[in-house]
């Protein structure tokens, strides 16, 4: 069976006081002023943390690294902040992860030394306005024009696009018709500051202020024909096999927050005073506390026994198909724990919980969007029905 | 250059610090215990240093079974090697018999051409063992170092004082304790934590270094603890409402306790 091996917890403990020392003491400002800290993202570099399931070759840590390592440090990242630990969790999982598993060598040698060593960060693009969920309505387009690709369309909501660290985006376009009619999807990276390619202003959030979205308008954007990631026509199979990934990765991040609302609620439940008494005596309150443990415990059961497929996978001892069951059970789980958990944080916290002095609040706004990325709840039931032979819509 | 750092295990200031009721003597075991913080300055210099040129690192430290994981943390930061120092006679030492424990086993690693401390432990906080250490090893001192440099066969400091600052020399090999304001201790990366796992841990006890038990431990301390009381709560703070004058009124209270 799977379990944590030592240095996993010596890692945790590492990532742990990195997260108080470094990102604690200046959260609530980040948050406030919508600020994402470019700065500490070297300084995540220097710990490992995006070169967890990278070769060394190019810069990572090769066989002693792994995923498990990497949900570690994102949920440690995460019980601190979520917006921190998202830009680790998309930084690996949707910036390095397609680069490293479709680049040719020479792309890799281009893009991932600066990518591991947290001098750079690289954005996915999937989403567009018009495609989410459904993303074989892709509009974005890529024709090939003598030894170029040109651009055109648009996408939306795409994580560490615009940070003024950002190198590249691996975006996905039509790059022609199937035979039934659909779309055959490509993707292609194009590089920051290419002409043609418009980074919007940030988005206006309900949470992850810290974490870097835009929306990115390509207009003629010209790359050259060697700037296709893997083989045209397979966009759609590289992009469902980085969100199974970024799904555990997600997943590792809800558990963090769980955690940290439990951590949170407990120790208000036994200070804060009603009617003369700690209000944790109240069974009202202490019963959703308990409850709140064993979220935590299953949530993080279920996360870990997802990566631990996925290192085995890496290994060729376990299936793509279990993995990608395990992912979407466990990212459907966990997120919708963690919402959950923030409510009752929240309401243990009375008035106070509604004030952005309390680090709940943030936690509260930061809930929703596990939901909802790298799909959304609807979308990890519909993968599971299916697993289990369900007929389809 | 080989350089040996002297690191101890202590416990965390951010727990329930305690003696034990037996004896006086600080608890470490029963609390959660690590590096001294004041240690890793230590232990991040020697690392700097070597970095630069060439040459080793060397941990030692004294104390209990736990006390692997200050080493261990060291380790993982990047020092090469490690000695744990452990002996159920050395509990109750007090600073003169840990300086003896800590110049033989410095003795038996070789001969360093630096050895570095910290400026004080973050729990007896004495700031003692690296002048007696200096004194047995026949090396001299240069302590409270905030600046270092090695130039060939000479180690300069800046020590910071109150009116002024000093810089001084002394040659190699001598001893240097090092102050917070000397460096940015590391974080210990994922390629450390993993690296140490390989790296060696010597355990030696008294008689691998020659001290005979009567000249360490409790008994043979020149200082104990007779007693201790836990301190008190904190006590309920004073409230001043504000009727408009709650300026005032906080100007009078910080000045009969002469705070201002
Ligand atoms: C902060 C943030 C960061 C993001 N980062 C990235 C990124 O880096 N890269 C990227 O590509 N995308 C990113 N996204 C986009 C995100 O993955 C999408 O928003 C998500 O997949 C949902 O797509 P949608 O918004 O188009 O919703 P829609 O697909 O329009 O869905 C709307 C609702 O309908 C439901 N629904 C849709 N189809 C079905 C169905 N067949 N059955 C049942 N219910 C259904 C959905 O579950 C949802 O509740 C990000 C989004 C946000 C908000």
């Amino acid at each position: 069976m799977f379990e944590l091996s030592k240095e996993h917890e010596d890692f945790r403990k590492v990532v742990r006081e990195f997260a108080e020392a470094e990102v604690e003491p200046h959260i609530a400002k980040w948050d406030k002023d919508h600020h994402f800290p470019s700065d500490l993202v070297p300084k995540m570099g220097d710990l490992g943390l995006f070169g967890l399931v990278v070769p060394e070759e190019f810069g990572g840590m090769g066989d002693d690294g792994d995923f498990t390592s990497l949900c570690v440090a994102i949920e440690e990242l995460g019980r601190v902040d979520q917006s921190i630990g998202i830009t680790l969790s998309a930084g690996v999982g949707l910036g390095i992860n397609p680069i490293l598993t479709y680049g040719s060598q020479e792309q890799k040698e281009r893009f991932l030394p600066d990518l591991v060593a947290g001098r750079a960060l690289a954005g996915f693009g999937l989403t567009e306005p018009d495609a989410g969920s459904d993303a074989g309505a892709t509009r974005t387009k890529a024709v090939r024009d003598g030894d170029e690709w040109v651009v055109n369309g648009s996408k939306a909501f795409i994580t560490n696009s615009g940070t003024d660290i950002t190198s590249v985006v691996t975006v996905t376009a039509r790059t022609g018709t199937n035979d039934d009619g659909s779309a055959q999807l490509s993707a292609i990276m194009i590089p920051s500051g290419t002409p043609g390619f418009t980074v919007e202003p940030a988005y206006d959030k309900l949470g992850w202020h810290a974490s870097d979205t835009h929306g990115l308008t390509f207009e003629d954007c010209r790359v050259p024909a060697g700037n296709l990631l893997g083989n045209e026509g397979e966009g759609f199979k590289q992009f469902l096999k980085t969100l199974d990934d970024g799904r555990i990765a997600i997943s590792a991040l809800a558990v963090g927050m769980s955690q940290r609302m439990l951590e949170e609620t407990t120790e208000y439940a036994r200070t804060r005073k009603a009617f003369g008494k700690p209000i944790g005596v109240n069974q009202g309150v202490s019963f959703q506390i308990a409850d709140l443990a064993v979220m935590v415990e299953a949530s993080r059961q279920l996360t870990y026994k997802a990566a631990w497929l996925k290192d085995e996978l890496e290994h060729g001892r376990r299936s793509v198909k279990e993995v990608k069951q395990a992912a979407a059970i466990c990212k459907l789980y966990s997120t919708e724990a963690a919402v959950t958990a923030t409510r009752i944080a929240t309401q243990v916290f009375g008035g106070n919980g509604f004030m952005e002095e309390y680090p709940v609040a943030r936690f509260y706004r930061d809930a929703k969007i596990l939901e909802i990325g790298e799909g959304t709840s609807e979308v990890q039931r519909m993968v599971i029905a299916r697993h289990l032979g369900l007929p389809t819509a | 250059m080989n350089i040996v750092v002297c690191v101890k295990y202590v416990p965390d200031a951010q727990s329930d610090r305690t003696f034990n009721e037996s004896d006086n003597t600080t608890d470490r075991v029963g609390v959660d215990g690590l590096l001294s913080e004041l240690d890793e300055y230590a232990v991040e210099e020697a690392l700097k240093l070597v970095e630069a040129g060439e040459g080793e690192v060397t941990v030692v430290t004294v104390g209990p079974d736990q006390a692997a994981d200050a080493l261990k943390k060291a380790l993982q930061m990047g020092a090469d090697k490690a000695v744990h120092v452990k002996d159920d006679a050395i509990h109750g030492s007090d600073a003169v018999a840990t300086s003896l424990v800590l110049a033989e086993a410095i003795k038996k690693t070789g001969t360093p051409d630096l050895v570095i401390t910290g400026m004080a432990s973050t729990d007896g906080t004495m700031s003692v063992v690296p002048a007696m250490l200096a004194e047995r090893l026949g090396l001299p001192q240069v302590t409270f170092a905030s600046e270092l440099s090695v130039d060939g066969s000479t180690v300069t400091i800046r020590r910071d004082g109150d009116a002024a600052s000093e810089t001084i020399v002394a040659t190699l090999p001598a001893l240097v304790s090092v102050t917070d304001q000397i460096n940015e201790p590391r974080y210990p990366s994922f390629k450390g934590i993993m690296a140490a796992k390989k790296k060696p841990v010597e355990e030696w006890a008294l008689a691998d270094l020659g001290i005979d038990a009567s000249q360490v431990g409790l008994d043979a301390a020149w200082t104990k603890v007779e007693s201790f009381t836990k301190r008190p709560p904190r006590e309920q703070g004073q409230i001043v409402t504000d009727d408009g004058d709650g300026g005032t009124k906080l100007a009078e209270f910080l000045a009969a306790q002469k705070f201002v």
